[in-house]
């Protein structure tokens, strides 16, 4: 049970938030039907979902806000930023209800109540209290109780039903059976209205019948066996006493030997094979296993989750169908492998040959789609930007409007939780210093309106997610001032944009005049690009000061699993991912200079590419400290590019990537670890990492300025 | 053992290093096992001997001799690593020790366990949790979760905030 | 023992009358749209069909009247799930040819009952 109210408060969850995006797509003084309609049955299901677990507040609540829901659905009411604002306050109070019941908490019943009366004022329609809780047995209300009587000893009950009544699926036999639970019953059927048998429409029902219910019964139980019954059919119920009892008995009896006497063979008590005892439809067998595997994983995975705060995830049925092909390929290949090993000799040498290799494959694919299955549309977080930027913007005083494009793409869980809060504080940086005024925007000449673009895609082996405006840009002078200011550079210097925007990610750097309650929460972009590179991913700015900003995220597609280069430095074997390679090359000395005595540089085409000795930076005794004996592994991160020099390029294989900060830390410059064929640890090297060490180190200046006057 | 006190004695795997015997909470033991060469980890402190795969997890093997300065002793076949669940800040860690040798599992009272004196110990009194007498032996009570914490966790956990 | 078809969005609701079901150890299998439900009931053929009437693509009522259409499933029991007590809601499911209803919230032996009067 514990289960199933997670899964109510996970999907009332996503079911709010479905409401809540569907409602900032409204427009004011339209009716879109299709869209309130989705917004009702969220409420709806929240509504039924919180009947099962008697919640009567959140059971009332939504019931209110789905009378008005209803109401605008029919008409009555037209959409108004007011209506919106109110619809949009009941979906956080709907939340933070179902928060308080998730986690046992209290919540304030006056907000409820004063959000709900708000919402009781709108109505039209005089709020009737919400079905069936009001009322712990509803059944007992709908049936007429004729007077209050005194519970008769039987009941005469004549069901006459119309020819219609087989095809609603209701079968008399089945009437009777209930009827026969709740006294003693007796059953006479009239027969005299059915065909020859050449008339006979099978699908209608001929027969009526005469029941004699001897018990004390409540007129109540009866109408509720034939409730669904009602109009398709004529339906007596006369009660009985003492006396009519018995009259009625006799008739019956009467009646009944003069049945038998004409068929022979009516049977008094029914019993008739159970539909379900029928042979089963042989394409029905299939199914129950299918759905066995199919429940497995949710099921271990809410175990292990905890009550309240469970992370599970939402798996497309495609992708678990996938699994259950590759698990059968497997089988088979393992099936394949146990017959070659059986009886081995060399003649079936290519036969294990090719079974392995198929093994290979199937291993691979499950790999595969095991990882797909991590994978979850950005959608996810995407989605909370509107409400976001409705509040803020309302908030500033702003004319903001939000798109959303390449929500489908996927990313990896783990990526898309811990992406959460920077694109909060992206978005809500752009709101509150990119995007001007109103007043501003329009002395500026563009629209008051401005556009705030969240753009995620795939490129290469990598996701990217853009967060643009077309507000004011950066200021450079603003940020070079700054920069002066807070002496982190010389009044002197000349420095590049790019070095620039790096004083954005700088610690407590802020270019905002003043700093607002909005984006001022201690969070800043250095925070961001944090959390961006602990996941292998960069940041990049682009700007152009009165047309706008971009921020671009780069993140890797998922986290668990790359392509590796393995590499050897002496006796240690590390991992490049080959995403960060561009290229490996064996040296020629033709082509090395070295600068300023010191650091050695190649020449690629027409760049010049630090080179860094790994054996030197990682103190290990390499195979060669001669440069042209080994090979130099070019790669590239953040936009800039080192030569990484090891012994030795060995195979490149896909690899899992296991953290070293789960029982030890992170280590500068290693990105992760592996587990090798022989059981081995192998380390991820942090191509970013290096890289950014290499030019913050002291060197970089000579470097930068060196190589740029090479080039010219 | 025959007293009452028993009711509070807890079990304690102890081990030989160098001259002395030290013991750590039973509890805190995941496993025992053979040597199986770490992968070494550039630029950490000498007696990280590197990181090993434990069951598809990367565990952190530290060398008890250099973490506490004593003479390095060559790892053979007799070196054994003892696996031991450590917490730092609120997280569970687990790491391998290398020790000489394991000797034996004592019932150790809390109430037999002697504060750390100032001196006398050849180990920094960081690590030390107590000594306990136990058959007329001296046994140095670890505190292990020091092992990882002290100057080398501090590292991580400032590099979180 | 029956084969159970039953058709709703909520994963909640159909995990609730499934492990109601899985009591009187019935065969369950699941749809989260009225769509999935039909093209399921046309590949396979169960015993009873429950099904909710707010879906997505294909609401409860439809899915009754499309069911009705099939040869197989004229005279099958199917039962609507409905939140309403409202009596015109319940004409609506049995206009388009529903057995019955089952006013939700039910608890599982109220359930059990209705199947039980369907199925026998």
């Amino acid at each position: 049970m514990t289960e199933v109210r997670q899964l109510f408060f996970e999907e009332s969850f996503e079911n709010l938030d479905m409401m809540e995006s569907s409602l900032l797509d409204l427009e004011i003084g339209a009716v879109d039907k299709e869209l309130i309609n989705t917004i009702f049955r969220a409420a709806h299901s929240i509504k039924g979902g919180a009947g099962i677990f008697k919640f009567e507040h959140v059971i009332n609540f939504a019931h209110t806000v789905e009378t008005l829901l209803d109401e605008l659905r029919n008409d009555q009411h037209i959409v108004t930023q007011h209506l919106i604002d109110l619809l949009l306050r009941g979906v956080d109070t709907l939340r933070a209800l179902l928060k308080a019941l998730q986690t046992g908490q209290e919540y304030n019943p006056e907000a409820v109540l004063v959000c709900q009366q708000e919402f009781t004022a709108l109505l039209i329609t005089p709020m009737s209290p919400p079905p069936e809780h009001a009322h712990p047995h509803p059944e007992n209300t709908h049936a007429p109780v004729t007077a209050p009587e005194v519970i008769p000893v039987g009941w005469h009950i004549r069901f006459k039903p119309y020819p219609r009544l087989l095809q609603t699926g209701n079968d008399p036999i089945n009437l009777f059976r209930a009827l026969d639970a709740l006294g003693e019953l007796q059953i006479c059927a009239d027969s005299s209205q059915l065909p020859t048998f050449a008339d006979l429409d099978f699908q209608n029902c001929y027969l009526s019948w005469d029941l004699l219910l001897t018990g004390a019964v409540e007129q109540t139980a009866i109408t509720e066996i034939f409730e669904w019954v009602e109009g398709d059919c004529d339906l007596e119920m006369i009660p009985l006493d003492k006396e009519s009892l018995a009259e009625t008995r006799i008739v019956m009896d009467k009646a009944l030997e003069a049945s038998l006497a004409k068929l022979a063979k009516v049977p008094e008590k029914i019993i008739s094979p159970a539909p379900s005892e029928t042979p089963v439809n042989p394409k029905l067998s299939s199914i129950p296993i299918v759905n066995e595997v199919l429940e497995k994983p949710a099921h271990n995975e809410h175990l292990s989750s905890h009550i309240n705060e469970a992370s599970s995830i939402r798996v497309g049925i495609d992708k678990i169908d996938a699994l259950i092909n590759i698990v059968g390929e497997l089988v088979i290949t393992q099936s394949m492998l146990d017959q070659v090993g059986e009886d081995f000799n060399l003649a079936r040498l290519e036969q294990l040959r090719s079974g392995l290799a198929q093994l290979e494959r199937n291993t691979r694919e499950l790999q595969e789609s095991v990882m797909r299955i991590r994978m979850l549309p950005i959608s996810y977080s995407f989605n909370r930007f509107p409400r976001l930027v409705h509040d803020l913007s309302t908030q500033l005083g702003k004319k903001v409007e939000i798109k959303l494009s390449g929500e489908q793409t996927e990313l990896d869980k783990t990526v898309l939780e811990k992406m959460s809060d920077p694109l909060v504080h992206l978005v809500r940086n752009a709101l509150d210093h990119g995007i001007e005024m109103p007043e501003q925007r329009r002395a500026a000449g563009k629209p008051e309106t401005g556009i705030l673009k969240l753009h995620a895609f795939h490129q290469g082996g990598n996701i990217m997610i853009q967060i643009s405006d077309d507000g004011a840009g950066f200021n450079l002078e603003r940020i070079q001032q700054k920069a002066i200011d807070k002496g982190l550079l010389h009044p002197d210097e000349n420095p590049t944009v790019e070095q620039l925007y790096e004083f954005i990610f700088h610690p407590g750097f802020s270019t905002a005049q003043q700093v607002s309650d909005l984006s001022g929460r201690g969070v800043g972009m250095d925070v961001v690009r944090r959390n961006i590179r602990d996941l292998g991913g960069t940041i990049e700015i682009k700007s152009e000061i009165g047309k706008g900003s971009r921020f671009s995220i780069r993140l890797p597609l998922t986290l668990a699993i790359l392509d590796g280069q393995l590499v050897r430095v002496g006796n240690r074997i590390y991992i490049l991912s080959l995403l960060s390679i561009i290229e490996s090359l064996r040296i020629q000395p033709n082509l090395l200079s070295v600068l300023a005595g010191k650091a050695e540089v190649y020449r690629v085409r027409d760049e010049y590419i630090p080179i860094l000795r790994l054996y030197a930076l990682f103190n290990i005794i390499p195979s060669t400290t001669q440069l042209e004996q080994g090979i130099l592994v070019i790669v590239e991160g953040e936009g800039q590019k080192i030569g990484l020099f090891v012994d030795e390029l060995l195979s490149q294989q896909q690899i899992v990537i296991k953290s070293l900060e789960t029982n030890y830390k992170q280590i500068h410059g290693i990105s992760g670890a592996t587990i090798l064929g022989d059981g081995s640890v192998a380390l991820i090297l942090d191509v970013a990492g290096l890289i950014r060490q290499f030019y913050s180190s002291n060197r970089v200046h000579t470097f930068s300025e060196l190589s740029v006057g090479a080039m010219t | 053992m025959n007293n009452e006190e028993t009711k509070i004695a807890n079990k304690y795997l102890t081990f030989v290093l160098a001259t002395e015997e030290y013991a750590v909470d039973i509890l805190r033991v995941q496993e025992i096992k053979g040597w199986n060469k770490p992968t070494p980890i550039p630029n950490t402190p000498e007696y990280l001997c590197g990181v090993i795969n434990l069951r598809g997890t990367i565990v952190p093997i530290i060398d008890l001799r250099l973490r506490f300065g004593l003479e390095r002793l060559p790892y053979g076949q007799m070196t054994v690593i003892v696996v031991v669940r450590v917490i730092s800040g609120n997280k569970e860690r687990i790491m391998g020790i290398v020790v000489d040798a394991v000797s034996d599992v004592y019932d150790i009272n809390e109430a037999d366990v002697k504060p750390t004196p100032e001196f006398g110990s050849v180990i920094n009194i960081e690590f030390v949790k107590g000594l306990a007498n136990v058959c007329e032996k001296m046994i140095i009570i670890l505190e292990i979760d020091a092992l990882l914490n002290s100057d080398e966790l501090a590292i991580i956990e400032q590099s979180h905030h | 023992m029956a084969y159970i078809l039953i058709s709703d969005d909520s994963v909640a609701m159909r995990q609730m009358l499934k492990a109601a079901l899985l009591v009187e150890d019935h065969q369950v299998v699941e749809a989260d749209d009225g769509l999935v439900a039909l093209s399921l009931a046309k590949t396979h053929l169960f015993d009873l069909v429950i099904t909710d009437v707010n879906m997505p693509m294909l609401d409860g009522l439809s899915l009754v009247r499309e069911l009705r259409s099939l040869t197989d499933y004229q005279f099958k029991p199917i039962l609507v799930l409905t939140t309403e007590s409202d009596p015109d809601k319940k004409k609506l499911a049995k206009a388009a040819g529903a057995t019955g209803w089952l006013v939700k919230p039910f608890d599982p032996d109220k359930l059990l009952a209705a199947v039980k009067k369907v199925l026998g």
